[in-house]
This record gives C-alpha cells, structure tokens and sequence, in this order.
C-alpha cells in the first residue's frame, strides 16, 4: 500500500493551465493514489467510509488545488466536513488520523509580493492558509509547509509551468520515497522547485 | 301510498332539513329526527307503517357496523379488548342495576324493573356512531372508547334475549290491563285497550315491533327447537362461515367481477355479501350487526377494502338517514304531550343517570379530558336496540303494553336530545380541552394520507421511497394480478379504479396530505388531476406526465408538480454517454443540469403557446415557436451560441491576464 494519497480538486479542468499540468505530471508517478474529487464526485455524494479507509491507509495526504477567494475549492470543504469526523480524526477517541502528515500544493493567482503585509492581499500566504493547518493540529496531524506556485495565470506566458511541474515530480517522488526533510522543510514559510529539501536518492 | 309518493316525501324530507340544520351546526342526525317530525301528520293522515318502515331502515346500522369492521383490523381489535370486556360490561351492568333499582321505587315488580335496565343500559349505535364520523372524532379516545361499549352492547342483546322470556308474568299483565282502567294512564285508557284488543293499524307500536324484525335477532325461531349444544355448534359454524368465507372467497369472488369489468356488479357483490351474512346471522339467532360487523373486520386487510367501503357507503348513508326520520315520525305527540312532565322528566333522569355512570367509568379506565365529556354525554340516550327489546318484552308478557309505550317515548326522546348533548360537547367543553389536543399531532397525522394512484413501475418506485422514508401510504390500484403480486411481497395496497370520486372518498382524500397520479391512461390521469385539484384545493398533487403535450394538459387540469416520466432517466443516459466520451465526470454534470435548465424554459414558453383544443402540429404559433427553439439549442449545443455553453463555463473560467492586471492595479491605488 502507497504511503502517499494526492487529492486534486479543480472544477474547471478544460481551463487549467498550471494545475492540469501538475496532474499529468501525478499520474505519471507510480506507486502513489491519486484522487480527480470532482471526478469521482460530481454530484458531491461523498462515500465518507471509502474515504477513511483511504486516510487510514496512507501516511502522507496532499491537497493540489488552486487557490479560490483565499480558501479551497468547495469539494474539499465538502470533504472536510464530512470525512473529518467526530471520533474519527478529532474529538473523543479521533485519534484515527495521528501522526499522519497533511500537505498542499497550490496555485495563487497573485504575485509572490502581493502576499506581504505591503503586498495587495495584505497577508503572507500561511496566513490565509490558518484555517488547514488548524484542521491539521486538531486531528493531530503534522501540517507540512506548502508548495506553491505564485501569479499562476502569468506563469505559462513566463515559462514557469515545466519547472514547477518538474519540481512537483521531484516532491511527490521524493514523499513516496521517504526522502523529504521536514527538519529542512521547516525553515521555509512555503515550497517551491527551487527550494525542496530532498535528500538524494540511494 | 305507493312507493315512489314515499320516497319521494322522504327524500324531500332529508333534502331540505339536513342542509339546513347542518347550516345551523345542529348535526346531520338532528336534521333526519326533525324531517321525521315534520312529515309524521303526513304519514299518519295516508297510514303509513312507519315501524315497519323503521325495521327496513335498520339495516342501515347494520351496514354501518361493516363499515366500521372494515376499518378496523384484528390487531386493533384485540387491542381494544380491556376496554371491550371492562369498560363496556361495567356499563352494561351498572346502569342495568341502578335503573332497575330505580324503577323499583317507583314499586314497579323487579321483573319488569329488570327489564327496564336491560333496555336503557343500551345506547344508540346508529346516533352516536354517525356523529362520531360526521365530526371526525372516531379516532380519538373518547369515540374509541364509546365504540368499545357499543359493540359490547351489541354483543350484549343476544344474551339478553335469552334472559328476557325467562322473567315473563302473565298474571301480571292482566293485573296491569285492569289498572290500565283507573290508574296513571286513564286518558290513554282506550288507546291502551284498542292495543290490547290487538289493533295492528296505523302508528300501532308494540305490535308491529313484533314481527318483521331484521335488526335484532328474532324471538322464538327454528334455531330454539333444537337441543343446546347442536345449536352452539351451528352458530360456531356460522361464525366460523363468516370468517373463513371473508378470508379466502372474497379475492376469487373480486377477482371473478372484475373480469366483466362491469362497476355495478361490484356494488351488487359488496351488497350481496353484507346481506348474505346478515341472512346467515338471523338464520342462527346472532345479531346481524354482530355479524357483518366480524365480516368487516375480517375484510380490513384486503385489497378490496376500500371498494367495498365506497360501495356500501351510499346505502348505509341513505338507509340511517330513513332510520333517524322514522324515528322522528314514531314518537306519538298524543301521548307525550298528556303526560310530558312525568316523561320529559324520566328522560332527563334517565340522561343524567346514564352520564354519571359513564363518568364514574371514564375515571377508572383513564379516559381523560375532553374525551371523557364526549364519552359521558355521547352514550348517555337509550337506543334503537331499546324499541327490538321492548317489542320483545311486549310479546312476552314481561312488561305490559300501556308501560312499554311509555318507555318507547322515553327512549325515542333521549335519541331526540342526544344531538344536542353533542352540541354542548362542541360549544362548551371542547373549546377548553382545545389547546391540550393541539399537542398530539400524531393522531392528525395518522388520518392524512398520502394516496398513491397506480402501483406500475412508477408509482412502485415513488411507493417504496415513501414507505422507506416511514410515510405512511394508501396505494389503489385496479389490476387484480399485480395487486396480488404485491402482497405477495407485504406491500398495503387496495384493489380500485382510483378516477372514482367515491373510492378517492373512502381512501381518504379529503384529509389527504398529497396523491401521486401515476395510473397509466394519460386521459384518466388529467381527469383524476382535474377533479382533485377542484373538489380538494387542499391536496398537494404529483402528476405523471407521459410526454410534454401531457404536460401542458396536466397544467390546465391544475397540477403544478409534474414530472416527466422518462425525462430524467433520458438526462441520465446522456449524462453517461458524455461521460464515455471522455468528458470529465463533473463538467457531463453541469452539462446535462444546463440542458434540464434549457428544456424547461423551453417548455414553459411553449406553454405560452399552447392549446388544449387544437392538435400541436396544426398550432402554427407553437410549431413556429419549437422549430425557433430547436435552433437555438442546436446551435448552442454545436458552439455556436453562448447562452448554454455561458451557464456551464462560468464560474471556474480564470481571469485573464489583462484582469488580473487590471485588478493588481486597482488594490495598489487603493492600498496607497
């Protein structure tokens, strides 16, 4: 059984030109699970024991989506609330989910300086992505910095898609491997190709 | 007077007084007692039976005893049986008791006392009973509760004719005939001979009650002759004819008539029945009440019930309507109005007697509440069991003529004033009680309905996804093999043509929450939409709709939910073919929800141009305004247009590099 479950969400795939290239890049990893939400759900009845038996058996779980006004897609959030259940992930006897790493990987529409206390967004990214990190806390999960691609509509013009998708291999690879340093993730507020800390293959 | 002069007078008699007193919230009993009264000189002038009339008319209670079976499962009756056998014995007993001892201090003889308390411990069946339907409040405890003595009243008049023969005196009815002379009743004195020289004419009362008997079992007959033990026998026999007859010829029989598909041989069928056991009944000496009541019961879990139900309904409705009216024009003003105090009296006594024993009664077996008044002022008249056994007192010498007439009066006034016992109910106690019954809905909820009309293959689906939801629903249905198949698998259905008002009537649709027409004759199916949605506003209706002329029909028949019965599994196949074509699972979704949002719209402004009294393909304005809007979605669907394609894509289209731009700059100048 993988270690590694990506969950990708985008309701508009036909126009996507950072996150379905992202998912080219998933679907050619082996040995992973990977996840289309809105596929597999299209009218939003979620199967919420298929998808804990999905959480239990994966160590390393990872949300790619875009990022929609500061948040998720709404199927993830869909997701949550049903598949996070009381006694299951948190509460009374949640203890299900512990020790288990939660990451994303996203895309945002603005620059990388918009999101500085200067910036037009006002805030850094983590700070808009509180909300996740908590989820994560509260269901004893470890919540791994994210890897982001800033002014994701510009990028394709500017040539940052192949590097950022070829970054993108190089994590999931490197998580399905065990070879990502989380001590070194650490020490960045987020992730990009140029900064992943991977430990060389053996 | 011939046949149809009588009918006609009384049927004109019911026409006029029962609206009018329904008009005044004087009840529908009360209008046929007062019809009856106002075309009694009548009657007297043109010497009619009246008594014999009222015999006929009885069988009108005991058609409404099977309609009260057919209500009543075995279950609930075997619920009802602390009630039956305590409740209703105590009351029997008790007020048997306390009017005999009554009667004995007027120094009557104990046997005819005895008698007396047998005959007013009954209460009216037919009175109490039709009123408790008319109001609605034979679910409630109270009306359960009064049900339970009645029928045990019912079964309590067989013994009692048994007991009675046994306390005859001839000695002292001579005795009485010489007092008859001086005493109380001097002037009724030769009124009372002329009886005694046994005058059968005119309003004769005693006498006719002796013959011609159908509701009451008879005196003296065939069964007697023979030994006990082979007559416990037949009437087991019979009991058990009835029982197992219900239980296993009704489906054969039903299922037979249906094949000439002929809708008065069913009426004659259900009518045969009830006459047929009521036949049988009289034949071993039970109570034909008794007995079409078991039937009833006996038939409550059948397809057929409320066939049965609609058929019989109309003749118990006009047969009670003649009982209540012969019971107005028996009572004999001549009598009453010489000795109205002493009998006006006695009635009253009789009522308050009879209500403080059904009170005391209420206590121990824990009726509460406004049903407790109903209980105690409902069965406090004496009833129409009274005028059988004083008949059958009369002629056997245990209570003598000139006395009998007197209690007959007092029985048939008790019956006069028992609606306006009921009116009190209403007007001054109910009110009170009205807040607490606003609390238990689920009685409400047990008598509204959800009627399913057609159990194919789709009302089968909308059935099952109600049941499994825990509604409760009454399913009709007129094919006789499926319904069979059906319970087979334990579904409640009932056998019936459900575009017949009267059989909607008995399913329940008046206090129906909703119905579900999925019967397969589309022309039928606007007509049972168009008939509901006039006679019961109330009721919400889900129509089937075969195709979109049969939308735009169901529409004008006044249905405003309506469902296409292939169109959504036609939506779904090509949800799937999108998808195997390689679309993304959620796009074929938003897709085909596009396309449903399309063909409404285009549906409804097709309605516009509609029209129910020209074919579509000769209404130019509706052929224009479809190919119109066949080019419209074809160009969509193609690309060509955008109003379609618009829906489905908006939403997760990102901005353009020039908005995002744009947008960058606008929260710049604003943040500086």
């Amino acid at each position: 059984m993988p270690d590694l479950i990506v969950y990708f969400a985008h309701p508009g795939q036909r126009f996507s030109h950072v996150n379905s290239e992202l998912l080219k890049v998933a679907r050619g990893v082996d040995g992973i699970t990977l996840v289309d939400m809105y596929a597999e759900y299209p009218r939003f009845d979620i199967n919420i024991e298929r998808e804990q038996k999905r959480l239990l058996a994966h160590d390393i779980i990872l949300f790619q989506f875009p990022l929609f006004w500061y948040s998720t897609p709404s199927i993830i959030k869909e997701w949550q609330d049903l598949v996070l259940e009381h006694g299951f992930a948190y509460g009374a006897g949640g203890t299900r989910l512990q020790g288990k790493r939660l990451m994303l990987a996203i895309t945002a529409a603005g620059p990388e300086d918009a999101y500085t206390p200067d910036g037009y967004q006002h805030h850094h990214l983590r700070t808009f992505l509180r909300p996740l990190e908590q989820t994560a806390r509260l269901c004893k999960m470890h919540f791994l910095p994210p890897y982001v691609l800033y002014g994701a509509l510009k990028a394709p013009g500017a040539g940052r898609v192949a590097p950022h998708a070829e970054g993108y291999k190089r994590l999931l690879t490197g998580l399905r491997d065990g070879r990502f340093d989380e001590y070194q993730a650490e020490q960045h507020e987020v992730l990009t190709a140029e900064t992943l800390p991977l430990w060389n293959e053996a | 007077m011939d046949f149809l002069s009588l009918a006609f007078l009384f049927l004109i008699a019911g026409v006029v007084a029962v609206p009018l007193a329904s008009k005044f919230g004087l009840g529908s009993v009360l209008g046929y007692l007062i019809a009856g009264i106002a075309i009694s000189p009548l009657l007297a002038a043109f010497n009619v039976d009246v008594i014999s009339l009222q015999h006929f008319a009885e069988f009108g209670v005991v058609m409404m005893l099977f309609l009260v079976g057919l209500e009543l499962e075995p279950k609930m009756l075997w619920q009802m049986k602390t009630r039956l056998l305590g409740l209703g014995g105590l009351q029997v007993g008790i007020t048997t008791v306390v009017v005999m001892g009554v009667a004995m201090l007027f120094s009557l003889p104990w046997t005819i006392s005895l008698a007396i308390g047998l005959i007013f411990a009954l209460s009216s069946t037919a009175i109490v009973l039709q009123t408790l339907n008319e109001k609605g409040l034979m679910k409630s405890d109270g009306g359960q509760a009064s049900f339970s003595v009645l029928l045990f009243q019912d079964i309590a008049v067989i013994p009692m004719l048994a007991l009675i023969p046994l306390l005859a005196d001839p000695d002292l009815m001579s005795q009485y005939a010489d007092m008859a002379e001086t005493a109380v009743v001097a002037e009724d004195a030769g009124w009372a001979a002329a009886h005694a020289a046994g005058d059968a004419g005119g309003h004769g009362v005693a006498e006719a009650h002796g013959d011609g008997d159908h509701h009451g079992p008879t005196g003296p007959g065939w069964i007697e002759t023979i030994p006990g033990w082979q007559r416990a026998l037949i009437t087991i026999a019979a009991i058990a004819a009835v029982i197992v007859g219900g239980s296993y010829l009704t489906r054969p029989i039903f299922r037979f008539i249906a094949l000439a598909k002929l809708r008065e041989l069913f009426t004659a069928t259900a009518l045969m029945m009830v006459i047929g056991i009521a036949l049988l009944m009289t034949l071993v000496g039970l109570s034909p009440a008794l007995g079409t009541f078991l039937a009833g019961v006996v038939l409550a879990n059948s397809e057929y019930r409320h066939e049965l139900e609609s058929d019989i309904d109309p003749f118990k409705g006009l047969l009670l309507g003649l009982f209540f009216m012969t019971v107005g024009a028996g009572i004999d003003f001549d009598l009453l109005f010489g000795n109205f105090g002493v009998i006006l009296g006695l009635t009253l006594g009789l009522i308050a007697l009879k209500s403080a024993i059904l009170l005391g009664l209420s206590y121990i077996f824990n009726v509460g509440g406004a049903d407790r008044w109903l209980f105690t002022l409902g069965l406090a008249q004496a009833g129409e069991f009274g005028f059988v056994l004083l008949s059958f007192t009369v002629a056997n010498d245990v209570v003598p003529g000139p006395v009998s007439d007197q209690l007959l009066l007092i029985v048939a006034l008790s019956m006069l004033l028992t609606p306006a016992l009921f009116i009190a109910y209403d007007k001054l106690i109910a009110p009170r009680f009205a807040e607490a019954q606003a609390q238990e809905p689920d009685a409400i909820d047990d008598e509204a309905p959800i009627i399913i009309a057609g159990h194919g293959r789709w009302g089968g689906i909308v059935n099952r996804m109600l049941l499994g939801g825990g509604y409760k629903t009454v399913v009709l249905d007129h094919n006789s093999a499926q319904l069979d198949m059906l319970r087979t698998f334990g579904f409640k259905v009932f056998f019936g043509d459900a575009t017949r008002p009267d059989l909607l009537h008995a399913a329940g649709i008046h206090d129906a929450k909703m119905i579900v027409v999925a019967i397969d004759d589309r022309d039928q199916a606007t007509e049972l939409v168009h008939h509901v949605a006039e006679a019961y506003p109330h009721v919400h209706i889900i129509a089937r709709a075969r195709d979109r002329n049969h939308v735009y029909e169901l529409y004008a028949a006044g249905c405003r939910d309506i469902i296409r019965e292939t169109f959504d599994s036609g939506v779904r196949a090509g949800r799937s073919a999108f998808e195997a074509l390689g679309m993304h699972p959620f796009d074929a979704e938003r897709l085909s929800r596009g396309f449903v949002d399309e063909d409404r719209r285009a549906i409804r402004e097709l309605a516009q141009v509609y029209r129910s009294d020209i074919p579509i393909h000769e209404n130019e304005a509706y052929v224009a305004r479809a190919l119109e809007l066949r080019a419209e979605t074809e160009a969509e669907m193609r690309g060509n247009g955008r109003a379609f394609a618009d829906r489905i894509d908006r939403g997760w289209s990102p901005p353009t590099v020039r908005d995002v731009e744009a947008e960058t700059e606008e929260a710049r100048k604003a943040s500086v």
